[in-house]
């Protein structure tokens, strides 16, 4: 009987135990695990986590550096993250995907800027680009204890032509302002073939819009409020696409076409809300 | 020249017969109008209730070996922020699914949609996951007739019933709607089911108990369609499991007038309806039918 082949669903969460769990920063952690699927799923792919007896939340699938191994860097927020955030070597999750498209990998000199754990698909992509690609990545945060990631991203890009700029807000480290006033600063010096960005959306927003008027390939991954993460729910519909099936990752000129970009969201009723 | 796959669900005349069902995907006009333009016959809103309601905390959703197991919690913004936004609907043939307790809410909530273009109305007497409404109500023929009476009074686009297997007979749901001047039937809703994780020993569903789709309700409602359409003198929409062309089919030789289809978007996306329309049209073009007409129902003459 062919029905007894068939393998498990993809769509019914897989239990894992957390093996290492890394601070990043005060509000931000970076918890491991084995998996061989999720150590390959594609940049800007996706995973359902789920947190037994509290939520199942969307988490972008971060590198480990060891194989048959991915992680979740989480920050802790409401309470599904800070859930999350405070799991411990030998604790259970469950996970399931991975889900959504990824972003289209180019070559040449590409920017990637970040904002936050949206640094998490951008340093996947990295591990995807070639050594003969000149990598730029931004990196914001609002101040010093914030920034994360610097490091790795460095040591990633080790051997490379590249550059990590790390723009605070308050001015602590790094250049003081947004990861857009770096951004304009380096396109009068250089020319890119690709810009990825992935962070909030008001800064994603603002990154299309300066790559879109100079004419530079732009794609964001986006976030909404998921709930199936296999489109069937609806919950994470943006404008008549929806961001777990047709996303995450759109290109600018679909995005600056979307009217909800850089504007609103829905909640989990779906009414929809002002960034 | 090729068959003509237009269909009438007694008053509702849809151009093709795949209609989107309710619950799936069904929130924005923006995604309506996209799902028509590729395929659906109609669209099946997700079930409105007076007020916005967020649902249950996820999981919300299992996926299993062949389908899906669900209890989002009827997560909907309401009918009048939903009017609202349907407020600018032109094109889009789009059919209102409605939730409540008692015929006041489902008054209350077509009062919303009067300057609305609306195909009709759909309401929720089987949604196997919330307490209160759904299939307690289908369940309640006193009540189903009272809510029937009400909202064929206060509407004045035709009103189909979605049932579903709860604690009672079904057929006696439908036999109570038909009474109280139904349009016409959707059958089934999802079946009630759970599933746990034997890692942890937990239900995986927040809720614990949902609802099952997808193709292991197929052989269920297939025999439900049969079974009200051979019954009863009623229009019926068959749904549950419709995943391909010849499962579409199945529906209607057993007595649908169209289907709709929900979990199978999931699996196969939006390219789905055109999928099936033109399975279904090849099929008739094969069986020599000029109108959808004229095979639904015939598997119930042996």
């Amino acid at each position: 009987m062919r029905w007894l082949e068939l393998q498990k669903s993809f769509d019914t969460p897989k239990i894992v135990t957390i093996e290492k769990v890394v601070d990043e920063t005060p509000t931000v952690r970076t918890i491991y695990f084995s998996d061989e699927i999720m150590s390959k799923v594609l940049p800007g792919q996706f995973a359902m986590v789920w947190i037994p007896g509290v939520n199942e939340i969307p988490m972008s699938v971060m590198i480990s550096q060891e194989n048959g191994k991915a992680a979740f860097t989480v920050r802790k927020h409401g309470l599904a993250t800070t859930e999350l955030f405070s799991k411990k070597v030998g604790d259970q999750i469950g996970i399931r995907g991975p889900y959504g498209n990824s972003f289209t990998v180019k070559q040449g000199t590409l920017l990637l800027v970040g904002g936050g754990t949206g640094l998490v698909p951008l340093i996947r992509l990295v591990t995807f680009l070639k050594k003969s690609d000149n990598v730029i990545i931004i990196m914001g945060a609002k101040t010093k204890s914030e920034v994360f990631f610097e490091d790795l991203a460095n040591k990633l890009l080790e051997g490379t032509i590249h550059k990590v700029i790390v723009a605070t807000e308050d001015g602590s480290y790094g250049e003081k302002g947004l990861v857009t006033d770096a951004m304009e600063k380096l396109l009068k010096e250089n020319r890119f073939d690709g810009v990825y960005t992935c962070g909030p959306e008001k800064m994603m927003h603002k990154v299309v819009q300066i790559a879109s008027a100079n004419k530079i390939h732009v794609e964001a991954s986006i976030e909404r409020m998921m709930k199936c993460g296999i489109g069937i729910c609806g919950s994470c519909c943006f404008g008549d696409v929806m961001a777990c099936k047709d996303g995450t990752v759109f290109d600018g000129a679909t995005l600056l076409a979307n009217k909800e970009f850089g504007y609103t969201h829905r909640s989990k009723s779906g009414i929809l809300d002002n960034y | 020249m090729s068959p003509d796959i237009s269909t009438n669900v007694g008053p509702i005349t849809l151009e093709r017969p795949t209609m989107l069902a309710s619950g799936i995907l069904g929130i924005s006009l923006d995604v309506f109008g996209r799902l028509y333009k590729e395929g659906a016959g109609a669209l099946v809103t997700k079930s409105l209730s007076k007020e916005p309601w967020d649902g249950y905390p996820n999981p919300t959703i299992v996926g299993l070996k062949n389908g899906y197991l669900n209890a989002v919690g009827l997560s909907n913004p309401g009918a009048p922020y939903f009017a609202n936004m349907l407020s600018q609907n032109k094109t889009v043939p789009i059919i209102v699914s409605l939730v409540g307790s008692i015929p006041e809410d489902f008054v209350f909530m077509i009062k919303q949609f009067e300057n609305v273009k609306v195909l009709g109305y759909e309401l929720n007497l089987s949604c196997p996951h919330v307490e209160k409404v759904g299939l307690e109500v289908g369940d309640d023929p006193e009540l189903v007739h009272a809510i029937i009476k009400s909202v064929k009074q206060t509407s004045k686009v035709p009103v189909l019933a979605k049932v579903g297997l709860g604690s009672s007979d079904y057929l006696e749901t439908v036999r109570t709607a038909c009474e109280s001047g139904i349009d016409g039937i959707t059958a089934i809703n999802t079946l009630r089911a759970m599933a746990i994780d034997v890692e942890t020993a937990r239900p995986i569903l927040s809720h614990k108990i949902g609802g099952l789709s997808g193709p292991p309700i197929k052989p269920v409602a297939v025999r439900c369609v049969y079974e009200i359409s051979s019954k009863f003198d009623i229009p019926v929409i068959g749904c549950g499991g419709i995943s391909t062309w010849d499962d579409a089919i199945e529906f209607l030789l057993a007595g649908a007038s169209a289907v709709q289809i929900g979990s199978a978007v999931g699996e196969k996306w939006t390219g789905v309806f055109s999928e099936i329309n033109n399975g279904i049209s090849k099929y008739m073009e094969k069986k020599n039918y000029r109108k959808l007409s004229e095979m639904v129902g015939i598997a119930k003459k042996f």
